[in-house]
């Protein structure tokens, strides 16, 4: 009888995983994924040729590039974002004919890409995937500075040149890499802006320096409490906090003992709009707040009064977006389109404003597109040299790598902005530049209002 | 003197929020108490809480106190079904079978979950407002909280020593054979039971999306806690789980008055370990 039941219970186990694997296996991405709004290579543009022509004959190659996406996880949000920027420089590179290089090919992209889960483990093992199955000619890394480091290694193991968006942390193009090639300002400059204004602002301020423990947001309070110092600010308390935070209480706590005047920190966006909330419930009464990555999105006036004041350090804002009399003046060579134009195209295929996280995306594009023109090949021996021969200027700033074996691929070329929560004259939220003060559209908000 | 002022100003916040920790174990550890199984799934239904609040509150306008009335109600239906769907057939095989069930269903409802709303974080964007006691700020979300956790442990005791389904529960977790022999459908108490358990867990995730963040996947790490506060209060102790609870909630509180707060998960784990070793039945006395 007993028998009989412990079978019963065992059949009843085995379909019950049957049932639980096949649930499974309908919700995750079984077969690569084709990046969302991806089109399928098209055959060459057929161009009328003359009757007697000396034109090298037309072939097409389509460029394959490799990168995963946290579509779950704690990166999701600008993750999707970093994505959503590349897919629509591909599309419209492709759409416009691709790329045509002197010996008559045509160079069209497609993308190759999986959900990284947000997981180091899960991106080791996809982009060796991308490298030896796929066949990826190019990669780019995933969203955030953890997960990229982890594909790094991957990616200066098989030699592959590898283009980091969303990953400012400094220490990966220290240790002798030489295929990968950074696209934001590095973490360590990230608030340096932030306490020049400051500086105009409130010299006597007392700074509070609460971060999340991950390798970005450590690697920008590496680079900012020297800077601190060296500008006479009094550090009167530095704290890490777990990326899984929810309750920031103790530590808000711990801000408000410590006679803190302004905070600066936070990490990413769901513990950076976590404390924001937090901050505003607890009336902590700061003068002025800075977090990372957050505030830069645009879900996060989804809080409502708690964003107001908040600001963060921008990597690119339409408002404050670059143009070719800047690089003129700069004299550096302008390539691709306005900011408005990015924007625009942005929003007509998403109904979505660009954020910087987008804007970073579909510079990852241009970037590749600018080095395989000027390398006049898809050869990666040559890309890599013209990238690391790049001096440009775009709507997203300065384009510049540094090619020092010390510090080989690290950004010098990119500048950041300060952007804060503030209310326009309907009352609604609305993201503006603060500083530098020659491209700011508002003054800054300081103190930051105090909750009613 | 700076850490005894921020302690006394952490203490009661961490307290408030044992209460609702206290809550979620409680449901762990009354499935464990009356059917010796380890309910895996018990993170994910916390999250379906927290997301009855969120639809609720964002889609109808109703207050979220009195949402907790469906959270609750759905709660106890889907403990119900799980239990019918999934446990019941192993609940005499070895702990390893009934693991690897609920494990699964952990495993569905994320799953479903992730593909409903994605990992996103969602917010309630609601406030109870705060009240100020010389420096100490009280969260009205966290004191409404506390109170409705209290108010269900009440409930729970009223529920299982003044009533005849209660008592049935006792009976069932005392000795299943002989209620069965005394006219107890203990098929139908098990059932209640894991609808109980879940209906807690469901109402506590529902009181968490009030004043924090979530994601489907939120639900991990209160499950975690509830196993620490399931050892720190006796498994299978439902009023143990709470006073565990409030003991974890209190470290909370402390901790970071005298540490950096990421050494928070390490001593509380640490401890988990520690009462394991020197005292497995809890601080307040497992189910004999």
């Amino acid at each position: 009888m007993e028998e009989a039941s412990m079978k019963r219970s065992l059949s009843s186990i085995l379909t019950l995983l049957v049932l639980l694997g096949l649930i499974l296996s309908a919700c995750a991405p079984a077969a690569p994924t084709e990046a969302p709004g991806a089109p399928a290579p098209t055959e060459a543009p057929v161009e009328e040729q003359p009757a007697v022509t000396e034109a090298p004959a037309m072939s097409e190659e389509t460029v394959v590039i490799g990168f995963t996406t946290s579509l779950t996880g704690a990166q999701e949000v600008s993750s999707k974002r970093q994505v959503a920027g590349f897919n629509l420089w591909m599309d419209q590179i492709n759409d416009a004919g691709g790329i045509k290089l002197s010996d008559g090919t045509v160079v069209k992209f497609s993308a190759q890409t999986y959900d990284d889960e947000s997981a180091k483990e899960r991106v080791q093992e996809l982009y060796t995937r991308l490298i030896t199955e796929d066949n990826a000619d190019f990669l780019i890394s995933p969203y955030s500075s953890g997960l990229a480091a982890a594909a790094s290694i991957i990616a200066e193991q098989n030699g592959k040149v590898m283009i980091t968006a969303g990953a400012a942390e400094d220490d990966a193009y220290k240790t002798g890499n030489t295929s990968l090639f950074q696209l934001y300002t590095p973490g360590s400059q990230y608030l340096l802006s932030t306490v020049d204004m400051l500086k105009t602002l409130d010299p006597e301020a007392k700074i509070a320096v609460v971060h999340e423990n991950d390798k970005f947001s450590t690697s920008v309070v590496e680079g900012l409490k020297p800077y601190l110092e060296s500008q006479g600010y009094e550090v009167v308390l530095e704290e890490g906090y777990a990326s899984e935070t929810t309750d920031f209480g103790p530590v808000i706590n711990k801000i408000v003992e410590s006679g803190a005047t302004v905070l600066l920190g936070g990490g990413h966006y769901p513990d950076g709009s976590t404390f924001a909330r937090q901050l505003y419930e607890r009336q902590a009464g700061l003068k002025f707040i800075s977090l990372l990555v957050a505030p830069a999105d645009s879900k996060f006036p989804e809080l409502g009064d708690a964003a107001l004041g908040i600001s963060t350090s921008s990597q690119w804002e339409l408002a404050a977006t670059h143009t070719k009399e800047e690089a003129d003046a700069l004299g550096k060579p302008w390539f691709g389109p306005t900011g408005e134009e990015f924007a625009a195209a942005y929003e007509a295929a998403t109904s979505e404003k660009p954020t910087y996280h987008v804007a970073g995306g579909y510079m990852t594009g241009l970037v590749l597109q600018k080095a395989i023109e000027d390398a006049d090949s898809v050869d990666p021996e040559k890309v890599k040299a013209a990238l690391e021969a790049m001096d440009i200027f775009a709507f997203y700033g300065g384009v510049k790598f540094d090619t020092s074996p010390e510090a080989h691929g690290l950004q010098i070329g990119h500048q950041m902005v300060v952007a804060q929560w503030q209310k326009d004259d309907a009352g609604e939220l609305v993201r503006r530049v603060i500083w530098p003060a020659d491209v700011a559209n508002a003054d800054p908000l300081y103190p930051v209002p105090e909750p009613e | 003197m700076q850490q005894i002022s921020l302690l006394l100003v952490s203490l009661p916040d961490g307290i408030l929020l044992g209460f609702v920790y206290g809550l979620a174990a409680m449901g762990l550890t009354l499935i464990w108490g009356v059917m010796n199984v380890i309910n895996l799934s018990h993170g994910p239904i916390i999250a379906l809480g927290m997301f009855g609040t969120f639809y609720l509150f964002t889609r109808t306008g109703l207050n979220p106190y009195a949402g907790l009335i469906p959270v609750a109600i759905v709660g106890l239906l889907l403990g119900i079904l799980i239990y019918t769907v999934a446990v019941h057939r192993v609940i005499n095989a070895p702990h390893l079978s009934s693991l690897l069930a609920t494990f699964s269903v952990n495993m569905i409802i994320i799953g479903l979950g992730t593909a409903a709303f994605t990992t996103s974080p969602y917010n309630v964007d609601f406030a109870a407002g705060s009240f100020k006691l010389g420096s100490i700020t009280l969260l009205g979300t966290r004191l409404i909280a506390a109170l409705v956790a209290m108010l269900f442990t009440g409930g729970l005791y009223l529920f299982l020593f003044r009533t005849r389904p209660g008592k049935f529960i006792r009976a069932v977790a005392n000795n299943r054979a002989a209620a069965e022999l005394m006219g107890i459908p203990s098929t139908r108490i098990l059932a209640l039971s894991f609808g109980l358990g879940t209906m807690l867990a469901a109402v506590s995730g529902a009181l968490i999306a009030t004043f924090f963040p979530f994601s489907i996947l939120a639900g991990g790490s209160y499950e975690l806690k509830s196993f620490v506060i399931g050892v720190l209060g006796g498994l299978g102790n439902p009023i143990g789980a709470l006073f565990g609870g409030l003991i974890l909630g209190m470290l909370e509180g402390v901790i970071p008055a005298f540490m950096e707060s990421s050494w928070v998960p390490v001593i509380e784990f640490g401890l988990f370990v520690v009462i394991l070793l020197v005292r497995p039945s809890g601080l307040f006395g497992a189910k004999q």
